[in-house]
């Protein structure tokens, strides 16, 4: 039985090595950086109201990066990471899907949560951990999460989503749902073992997952060439029997038809697809890094060219559905919103301190409920200690 | 009611719970087909199919992965990791991530209706890799729920109750009783109550504290305590976590001692959570210090095992050293 499931290569009788020159990878490429369309270019599923969302996206994604990396810089938000230069990958995943599709991200991808419309002060709340902030303020910037959305919340343990999003995507399958799962992880977090295990059960158990991988060269600060060796993470799609597709993460009307196609391949199988969207990191890991130390102004001004933001914004011209205008008044007016939203939600204040116990079980155990009496005991006896609480209870 | 093995009831549990409930799954190494190794999913494939019951490669880190999924998108996944010795990779699946899956997103999502079974405890020469007990390891976890039955009629009840609660559930099954304990168990549903102990003897002079495969041990030591005039009250603990501090509390305050036996080694045990909490709990009524009867602070051994583990010759002299304290 098991036989069956190999090819039937030559059979030889010396020793013959294989290796990744056996698996050439194509790359889907279909916008050029002056807005230009590739000859033949299979073009995404696309109208003038989805190409302007995507857009609005995008520039709403830039801005709020840039602002709250400069928030973090005044030291007003403890943590931050932005993504400029792979917005395309994030913004462009969520475009290529279904509203009920499942989005489970590793850190990086907030571009796809913007694109399911959630809201600024939704943004800000979770990133000043106040008491509006949908996770209850017990979470890092960043880690941002939504039912009513299907955006699962981030856990920032690399690589954990992987197998759950097998697991997701499966029990969508089981109850004949027309949804998906799409999950971001970073070529780092592909040599966890949790990718391994989360690709080889989705390929054994024809669970309907798009495994999408942004390579964005670095992880934190080793480069890709030191995590990996091999074509990439697209020849791992090919070794466990999932069908694979590299694409220019740069390029978002590549990445959206590259999403879109995985998805009806996905439905229509109940089988996994593994995209790899090749782009590069142009800021910092995080606001807790500087790549200065890892890699040269050169091989960053490279990827500067390769803007995938700009990308779009020529081809939208081309088309007549963007102008200057336009783009001025959204930046401006964009900047002053999320201006106004630190302003207001670094004020709100901290959560209660009945949070403290609350969703550790469904129902706060007897041990629990004992430990938070001693706590607000202790903080009513020392109130100056303890501002963001004494006296709120 | 019926005679059933340990075995039997817990299949007969996982036959309720899939019967109940069409998004409720099985799955683990060999647990289709062939029913696993130890046969707790027996026929379970045969009827409710193969993509309700199935095997899953071996990954106890993919299994418990895929289970969050599961359990995150409303299904009722029961993952079965082979032997709790090997239910290491999976580690960071549990603590990191089904613990915290509520928590950590304010409510949003949660992984309540996960439970996680796994043979567990020694006495079938296993040796080091086929004996742990590793309950203390997830004690330390908020979030999770741990709970441990001693015989058919407690697994089948325990078992049905952990599939139905809404949190996550390590299910340790004690793996020496599986053929050994026979008892009547009813055919029809039922629960025993999570986080609640059971007295199962009443007694005035000592505590004798435990859970799982060493209630039959703490059994035999009580009576053999009694027939040296010494009157034991036996009590099951069930639930490791959350744990019924005032069962055990009251029973302590009443009799002023206190013996804990575990399988598991005696450094950072539960039963030294135990003893921390009840000499808090119960510091002027305690007649002596409390005792823990376990494991030696070493691997589990195979060829010294008898030497190695808790027995009730071990708590009878503890029971004495107590009582003469």
């Amino acid at each position: 039985m098991s036989s069956e499931l190999y090819n039937d290569g030559p059979v030889v009788h010396k020793p013959t090595f294989i290796d990744g020159s056996s698996v050439e990878i194509p790359e889907l490429k279909i916008l050029k950086q002056d807005g230009s369309v590739y000859t033949g270019s299979d073009m995404p599923d696309m109208d003038q109201a989805l190409a302007v969302k995507v857009y609005k996206t995008f520039v709403f994604h830039r801005v709020l990066d840039e602002r709250m990396v400069a928030s973090q810089r005044q030291g007003r938000l403890s943590f931050y990471m932005a993504a400029l230069g792979e917005e395309a990958a994030s913004v462009g995943g969520a475009a290529g899907l279904k509203p009920q599709d499942m989005i489970m991200s590793q850190y990086r991808e907030q571009g796809a949560l913007m694109f399911r419309g959630f809201s600024l002060e939704n943004f800000m709340n979770q990133m000043f951990s106040n008491e509006k902030d949908l996770g209850k303020g017990r979470q890092m910037p960043i880690h941002y999460g939504s039912s009513e959305l299907n955006y699962m919340t981030i856990s920032s343990p690399l690589g954990t989503q992987i197998p759950q999003a097998t697991g997701y995507a499966y029990g969508q399958k089981l109850q004949g749902l027309d949804a998906v799962t799409l999950c971001y992880f970073g070529e780092g977090a592909a040599s966890e073992g949790d990718f391994h295990a989360g690709l080889n059960m989705a390929a054994v158990h024809k669970a309907p997952v798009i495994f999408f991988c942004r390579n964005n060269g670095y992880a934190i600060s080793t480069p890709s060439d030191e995590q990996f060796k091999g074509n990439g993470i697209a020849s791992r799609g090919v070794g466990y029997g999932i069908k694979t597709l590299r694409v220019d993460g740069n390029d978002i009307l590549a990445v959206i038809k590259a999403t879109q196609t995985a998805r009806k391949y996905a439905l229509k199988e109940n089988a996994p697809v593994l995209i790899e969207a090749m782009s590069y990191r142009l800021g910092a890991h995080s606001t807790s890094d500087d790549p200065s130390g890892y890699r040269t102004r050169e091989e960053e001004a490279k990827w500067q060219a390769n803007d995938p933001i700009l990308r779009m914004k020529n081809w939208l011209l081309a088309q007549n559905w963007w102008d200057e205008d336009k783009e001025k008044a959204l930046f401006e007016k964009l900047r002053e919103k999320i201006l106004a939203a630190v302003k207001v939600s670094e004020k709100i204040s901290k959560p209660h301190i009945d949070t403290l116990i609350t969703d550790v079980y469904d129902v706060p155990s007897t041990q629990l409920k004992a430990q938070l009496e001693q706590v607000k005991a202790h903080v009513n006896k020392y109130p100056e200690a303890y501002p963001f609480t004494a006296g709120k209870f | 009611m019926a005679k059933m093995n340990m075995l039997q009831a817990i299949n007969n549990a996982l036959d309720i719970a899939m019967g109940e409930n069409d998004s409720t799954l099985c799955f683990g190494e060999d647990v289709g087909h062939f029913g696993g190794v130890f046969r707790a999913t027996s026929g379970l494939q045969d009827k409710y199919g193969k993509s309700r019951c199935f095997n899953t490669p071996l990954v106890e880190q993919g299994i418990i992965g895929f289970a969050n999924g599961l359990a995150a998108q409303g299904s009722r996944p029961i993952a079965e990791i082979q032997f709790a010795d090997y239910i290491f990779p999976a580690f960071d699946q549990i603590v990191n991530e089904a613990a915290k899956f509520r928590y950590r997103s304010g409510n949003e999502f949660d992984v309540g209706k996960l439970t996680i079974r796994s043979p567990y405890g020694g006495g079938i020469a296993g040796g080091l890799y086929h004996s742990q007990s590793p309950e203390a390891y997830f004690a330390h976890t908020p979030g999770l729920k741990v709970v441990i039955p001693r015989n058919p009629y407690q697994a089948k009840g325990l078992l049905l109750a952990s599939i139905r609660d809404d949190n996550p559930v390590i299910f340790f099954e004690p793996k020496r009783l599986y053929r050994a304990s026979l008892g009547e168990v009813p055919e029809e549903d039922y629960q025993l109550p999570l986080g609640k102990a059971e007295v199962l003897q009443t007694g005035s002079d000592i505590t004798l504290l435990a859970w799982g495969a060493q209630m039959e041990v703490l059994q035999k030591a009580a009576d053999l305590a009694a027939n040296n005039g010494i009157s034991c009250e036996v009590i099951d603990l069930r639930s490791i976590l959350p744990w019924d501090i005032e069962t055990i509390a009251n029973s302590v305050v009443k009799t002023g001692r206190l013996l804990v036996s575990q399988e598991a080694p005696l450094t950072a045990g539960f039963a030294s959570e135990i003893a921390a909490t009840i000499q808090q709990e119960c510091f002027l009524h305690l007649e002596s210090p409390i005792e823990r009867v376990c494991g030696l602070d070493t691997p589990y051994p195979l060829a010294l095992e008898k030497e190695y583990v808790s027995d009730h010759l071990k708590i009878y002299e503890a029971i004495k050293h107590s009582i003469n304290f």
